[in-house]
């Protein structure tokens, strides 16, 4: 009787927050986005080239948004936040270094990573799944451990494993691989360049056509999937997973899926990365995206069992607008660079905010 | 001052609702010092609610507090937390053990309340660093492990412990509370094994002998009868029959307990007879594993067409039936469907045999709660039968448009109340959700559904529709429906025939028109 009546002030409120904008919006989201907004205001005053600042935006955008829509899965089927992205971000790694290994040159080479990255992101999402499966309730710790130590692992394995590519090994040693390795040549600008718009050429500024339609197919299978039967039960069974069972949905079957599809949408989602950033980075890197990225889906205004494609596009450019346009306003106003710090308190209070707002819908 | 004139426990007019829903009126009760009150009634009766208001607990005040007016030894007393009633010389033993498991009987029976020696430590930092003193422990919780008048090991971890020994712990840990006047037993003999609780009668007298009064509550009314010195019958929030324990038989307390609207067996008169008809399910040897409704050893025909209900106290068994066929719990034994065996704990191939399940536990696994009507009403049948999805050749899409369609279709039939279609499931009310579980069940145009606790928390216009629905779901498709209630009224107004379960097995299945007296002499019939 107490708890149902709880449940019902609870509702209550959830109505009443429902007048106000900023509760319908997401508070977080409401606030970021004024906060872009003022940074867009502030960046012509205080001298800023706002043609430049917003190029930035869109192709940091393609750069980011594949690696924010390999959170989507995950989230949908209940496993919440994947802060074992690492993992999906490593077999983009092994199949992009395997590309240039065998020997791939010039946009042939992004596919053949895709396509190389593709058996190990299989592999390692389903074991990733296998043991999220075991521990339900307890992903996001467990997911940011394997996260970890699969990067801790593959410190080691990119010294021992036998890569030969003058352009990937250290140049004294001939074994072990760089640290930093430049794509030019390979796949740098590999699907940006695909009629691309120049907007400052001067600068080397163009709109990333090919990368922003490449992220809208894979964000529009995505949208499918969810709309496919299969894409139903999976959402089902992140709404509430005893529902799903009494259905006859195999509920660690479809739990294991998303899994998989979001580690396989990671290792895409890094080489997209580096096509536009035009290097690869090994080692401890791949620990750098995963914030960011969860954050990002958040302040698009996601829950920890609940996203949407919206969700990726607004929370990847209002993140990514917050990181570019903070450096010039802020630089240009205090003469300080405090962008990092912006960028660490963001990522970090935005990831705080949703965990304590985890609430589960249905019973214990 | 106490008045030695006045009795220990006078409960007078005590009134209590739960936001208008009246569940206690005018409740008075007197008990002396080392009376045994027998206090019984149905699920729902009002029985717990009476003791946590007597035992001051959070919940009655939160919900406004009651009415009327409660006094110990003629003073008047009103606890606003359950340490105040202990304080006052109230113990109470309740359902679900609260032990720590790591620790030995003696320990849980004293803790918080241990006998202490100084240290120097404690010298300097104050009391709460004093050493236990085991040896005190020791002797104390024998004490009241004596004055129980029964051998448990005081040394035993009660993670070692059978369930009957760790009730028996709960009992000391009470009775060595020095000021412990009236003790309060929640059903202490429902996980015991017959000679534990004849043990646990027998230190019930013992206690009582020693000038303990006792309020006994349980569902075994032959306990009642042979340990109590008077009995107190609820029914649907009023006492309904107060009688020295010798003057009252079973069957009459029976008749008190369940023999409400004995009027309202005009409307089975539409039992219809089945006879003749095929069997088309037909349960051999099953055995549930559903914590607190455990399934001994169920034998069970069902006709084809019927509307059989089934009945019983709460933890007997009866939920576990359908939970333990549609493979939610553990289950084993056979069941055949239509002449074919359908296979345990697997939901799925239950679903693919065309049967359907309404869960009691709608909130926890009868709804999306976060998803629209639609999705609720729709997946179930999408899922298992492919219904509601259009074909593109390589991948096929939810028909949203279908299951718009399918959706106001029941909601216009069984009157959900909503803003519309695309309303989430959490916000409606409790009969207005049971509706939607029941389309989600109808769309799937089932050949066999089960129901359980269909009216359960929804409130009696809600209850009546429900039922209505269901009928005649089952007259106009010839579905048949089994219906799981704790409510046998609303059972012999709904079904043809009612099977009542006892101590995990069918004590007996009677037409819906038989009297109230004889569905309550078999369901306390088993009673384990």
């Amino acid at each position: 009787m107490d708890r149902t009546d709880m449940e019902k002030t609870l509702e209550n409120r959830d109505l009443m927050a429902r007048f106000s904008f900023a509760a319908r919006f997401g508070l977080p989201r409401t606030i970021i986005a004024g906060f872009v907004l003022l940074l867009f205001i502030m960046a012509p005053i205080v001298g800023a080239d706002l043609t430049m600042q917003i190029g930035n935006v869109i192709n940091r955008f393609s750069w980011n948004a594949v690696l924010v829509l390999a959170m989507v899965p995950m989230i949908h089927s209940g496993c919440s936040l994947n802060f074992g992205i690492p993992l999906g971000i490593i077999a983009g790694l092994l199949g992009g270094t395997l590309s240039i290994q065998l020997g791939f040159t010039g946009p042939v080479s992004f596919f053949m990573a895709i396509l190389l990255a593709t058996p190990f992101a299989l592999l390692a999402g389903g074991g990733y799944g296998w043991l999220l499966n075991r521990i339900k309730g307890g992903e996001m710790m467990i997911a940011t451990y394997v996260g970890l130590s699969s990067i801790a692992f593959m410190c080691m394995m990119w010294l021992l494993l036998p890569y030969t590519s003058p352009t990937m090994v250290w140049g004294l040693a001939g074994k072990g691989l760089r640290t930093t390795i430049s794509l030019t040549g390979f796949y740098e600008k590999a699907l940006a360049n695909f009629l691309a718009i120049p907007i400052d050429p001067a600068n080397g500024l163009y709109f990333p056509t090919g990368t922003i339609l490449f992220f809208a197919v894979l964000a529009l299978a995505v949208w499918a999937f969810f709309r496919t039967k299969t894409g139903t039960a999976m959402t089902a069974v992140g709404s509430n997973p005893l529902f799903a069972r009494a259905s006859g949905i195999n509920v660690d079957r479809m739990r294991l899926l998303s899994v998989v599809m979001s580690t396989w949408l990671g290792a895409v989602g890094i080489l997209v990365y580096q096509q536009g950033f035009g290097f690869m980075q090994l080692y401890m890197a791949p620990n750098n995206m995963t914030l960011p990225t969860v954050a990002a889906i958040l302040i698009g205004g996601a829950a920890v069992n609940k996203a949407s494609i919206a969700h990726v596009i607004i929370g990847t450019i209002l993140y990514q607008s917050v990181v570019t346009l903070t450096p010039t306003v802020m630089t240009a106003m205090i003469h300080m660079d405090v962008s990092e710090v912006v960028r660490i308190i963001i990522s970090n209070g935005m990831i705080l905010y949703a965990l304590t707002r985890k609430v589960k819908g249905g019973s214990k | 001052m106490e008045n030695n004139n006045a009795p220990l426990l006078e409960m007078r007019n005590i009134k209590k609702d739960f936001f208008g829903n009246q569940v206690l009126s005018d409740i008075n009760i007197t008990l002396n010092a080392g009376e045994v009150l027998g206090l019984v009634g149905e699920n729902g009766a009002g029985k717990s609610t009476l003791m946590k208001i007597l035992f001051g607990m959070d919940v009655i005040r939160e919900t406004g507090g009651y009415e009327g007016e409660i006094r110990l030894n003629g003073q008047a007393v009103k606890f606003a937390t359950p340490f105040e009633a202990l304080a006052a010389g109230i113990g109470m033993v309740h359902q679900e053990f609260s032990l720590i498991p790591g620790f030995t009987a003696a320990e849980n029976i004293l803790l918080n309340r241990e006998p202490t020696k100084r240290n120097i430590a404690s010298e300097i930092f104050g009391p709460r660093l004093d050493t236990l003193d085991y040896k005190a422990i020791a002797e104390r919780s024998a004490q009241a492990i004596q004055k129980m008048g029964v051998q448990i090991s005081a040394d035993m971890v009660i993670s070692d412990m059978p369930v009957g020994h760790k009730q028996f712990t709960e009992i000391a840990r009470e009775l060595s509370k020095e000021q412990l006047k009236l003790l309060i037993l929640d059903e202490p003999t429902a996980v015991l094994t017959e000679k534990e609780a004849e043990a646990l009668l027998n230190s019930i007298r013992s206690m009582s002998a020693q000038g303990i009064a006792v309020i006994f509550i349980t569902h075994r009314l032959h306990e009642i009868l042979s340990v109590c010195n008077k009995v107190v019958i609820m029914r649907d929030g009023y006492v309904v029959k107060e009688s020295p324990a010798k003057e009252i038989d079973v069957p009459e307390i029976t008749r008190w307990m369940v023999g409400r609207k004995v009027e309202a067996a005009a409307s089975a008169a539409e039992v219809r007879k089945f006879d003749n008809a095929p069997t088309i399910m037909s349960i051999r040897k099953l055995w549930v594993d559903m914590p607190g409704e455990t399934v001994r050893n169920i034998d069970l025909d069902i006709k084809e067409g019927e509307i059989l209900g089934i009945g019983g106290l709460a933890g007997q068994g009866k939920l576990g039936i359908p939970n333990g066929i549609m493979g939610l719990y553990e289950a084993g034994g056979t069941v055949e469907f239509e002449g074919k065996p359908i296979p345990l704990n697997s939901p799925r191939k239950c679903l693919d045999a065309s049967l359907a399940f309404v869960s009691e536990d709608r909130r926890g696994v009868g709804l999306l709660l976060e998803e629209s009507l639609e999705w609720n009403v729709a997946f179930s049948a999408m899922q298992i039968q492919n219904k509601f999805l259009k074909n593109f050749g390589l991948f096929s899409w939810r028909d949203e448009r279908a299951i718009h369609a399918v959706t106001n279709k029941y909601i216009d039939e069984l009157q959900i109340k909503c803003t519309g279609s695309r309303q989430k499931a959490k916000e409606l009310s409790g009969g207005n959700q049971q509706k939607v579980c029941l389309a989600k069940a109808f769309a799937l145009q089932p050949k066999f559904l089960f129901v359980s606790e269909p009216t359960r928390g929804i409130d009696v216009g809600a209850k009546a529709l429900v039922l209505e629905a269901l009928k005649r779901f089952n007259r106009e498709h010839g579905v048949t429906v089994v219906v799981i209630s704790s409510e046998l009224e609303e059972l012999r107004q709904s079904c043809d025939r009612i099977a009542i379960v006892s101590g995990g097995r069918i004590a007996g299945i009677l037409p819906a028109s038989e009297s109230s007296e004889a569905f309550g002499a078999l369901m306390v019939s088993q009673v384990i």
